[in-house]
């Protein structure tokens, strides 16, 4: 049994058992995680925290690989989270991302931690984001979360990051149709991997043209679009050197701090959501006496729930 | 999600039980591990697979990052007496003892099961075990373990 105290204090020196226990207990929403989570967002705030999504099969993990090991090499500290979807039948998942990952093995220098969708109670979005101030408060000075881009609720997670980079490969088609869809908006960086096959410039052309449709305003970011061969490393000093850029940038243009602010105000919005439904629940007596007035229809739902909202 | 998956904790909520799977050496047959992973997702367990030719470094250095109930070596190479000892070797040189068990899995001589117990291998399972079995095992080792937190 180790203290509450002791645990942060662990983590912030960045001890890996310390840092793997606090994940695994986020991911329960154990008693105590709470407290710790609180005092270690004063340590956290420094790091650089990309997020890495794309089509399955895009090469995201060893994309992500070859990004820690340039990392390192310039001396920096890595923290990943890869995230993989569970069952939805059974609930159970195949966590596979760290295969790709074997280069890394064996460097204190990188913390590698895979999470499940469904395995996160509380939903993956507030695991997701307390794993990475945990990892912050830890002294990571880089953050990769590596997510599959599909679903409200890893797009969500995914504009946490102050960089996104959206992958594509060549030859998929209607890939770039199902980047169109949600995660065109939200690319800092648009990533063409595996650029040694063939269609890679017809892959770059197409994303080009899209970019160019999008609406522009003076002094925007400028999305650039890269092309990476992620097995051999190719491009991937070029990809640190605009991921490097893209912070500057949201430094000098106050646009770093107006994300925070945004995603401060999501990420509260969604505890406060938590907190409300968690005291409005079957088996509380006064949701369930005002659950059979208005069954009775001696009530109405708005004006139960305007009233039980003004009790808590 | 299945109840019978799920661990409780101390606040009635319930989580799933996190393996890790692990191939060490030249040891180049995946074929019973990868069925194995599958067994376990479709019993609702989360299994981190390393993929082959892993270190025993790597592999303890994995379980602890993250931070599995369980930690399955699968071995068809006849190496598992030497590689097994490594790998008690190292857990013992950490600082703090990890909280997961070790499992065993593959084709070992009666005698060598006895010894891997005796170095500290929680269950050792052959080519005869039943995947009910093999569900049923982990789930018994991953309850085992004491709350620590």
């Amino acid at each position: 049994m180790t203290g509450t105290v002791s645990l942060t204090d662990r983590v912030v020196r960045g001890d890996v058992g310390a840092i793997a226990r606090l994940i695994t207990q986020i991911e329960r929403r154990s008693p105590g995680v709470d407290e710790v989570l609180s005092e270690l967002h004063h340590s956290a705030g420094r790091a650089h925290v990309i997020g890495v999504t794309g089509s399955p099969g895009s090469g995201k993990s060893t994309l992500v690989s070859a990004l820690t090991e340039q990392y390192r090499r310039a001396g920096r500290t890595v923290g990943i989270i890869a995230v993989d979807p569970s069952s939805v039948f059974t609930g159970g998942a195949i966590l596979g991302d760290r295969i790709r990952m074997a280069a890394l093995a064996g460097d204190p220098g990188v913390f590698i931690r895979s999470i499940a969708t469904r395995g996160a109670l509380g939903g993956l979005s507030r695991a997701a984001l307390d794993a990475i101030t945990t990892l912050d408060a830890a002294g990571k000075d880089i953050i990769i979360l590596e997510t599959v881009g599909v679903g409200q609720a890893e797009v969500d997670v995914i504009s946490a990051a102050q960089t996104v980079a959206v992958v594509s490969v060549p030859g998929m088609g209607d890939d770039v149709q199902a980047i169109k869809a949600g995660l065109l908006e939200i690319a800092d960086v648009h990533v063409v991997n595996k650029s040694d096959r063939e269609g890679a410039h017809k892959t770059v052309s197409e994303l080009r043209e899209m970019l160019r449709l999008a609406p522009r305003v003076p002094g925007q970011w400028t999305v650039p679009i890269k092309q990476t061969v992620s097995a051999t490393g190719q491009g991937v000093p070029e990809l640190v050197d605009r991921f490097d850029e893209h912070l500057a940038w949201l430094a000098d243009t106050g646009e770093r701090e107006r994300r925070a602010w945004r995603n401060t105000a999501t990420r509260i919005r969604w505890l406060a959501e938590e907190l409300v439904l968690d005291r409005l629940k079957p088996g509380r007596p006064d949701f369930d006496r005002t659950v059979d007035e208005v069954t009775a229809r001696r009530d109405d739902p708005l004006s139960a729930a305007r009233r039980l909202m003004e009790q808590l | 999600m299945q109840g019978a998956t799920m661990r409780s904790t101390q606040d009635g909520s319930e989580h799933a039980i996190r393996v890790l799977l692990a191939k060490i050496g030249l040891d180049g047959h995946d074929r019973g591990v990868k069925v194995v992973a599958r067994t376990l997702r479709d019993a609702g367990m989360e299994v981190i697979y390393t993929g082959l030719h892993r270190t025993p470094e790597q592999v303890i250095e994995a379980a602890i990052q993250e931070d599995v109930d369980v930690l399955g070596i699968s071995l068809l190479s006849g190496a598992h007496m030497p590689i097994f000892t490594k790998i008690f070797q190292l857990l013992g040189d950490l600082p703090e003892t990890p909280r997961f068990s070790i499992v065993a899995g593959g084709v070992m001589p009666d005698e060598d099961e006895e010894q891997l117990k005796k170095m500290g291998v929680a269950e050792v399972l052959s080519q005869d075990t039943t995947p009910d079995d093999i569900v049923a095992k982990v789930r018994w080792l991953a309850q085992d373990q004491p709350s620590q937190l």
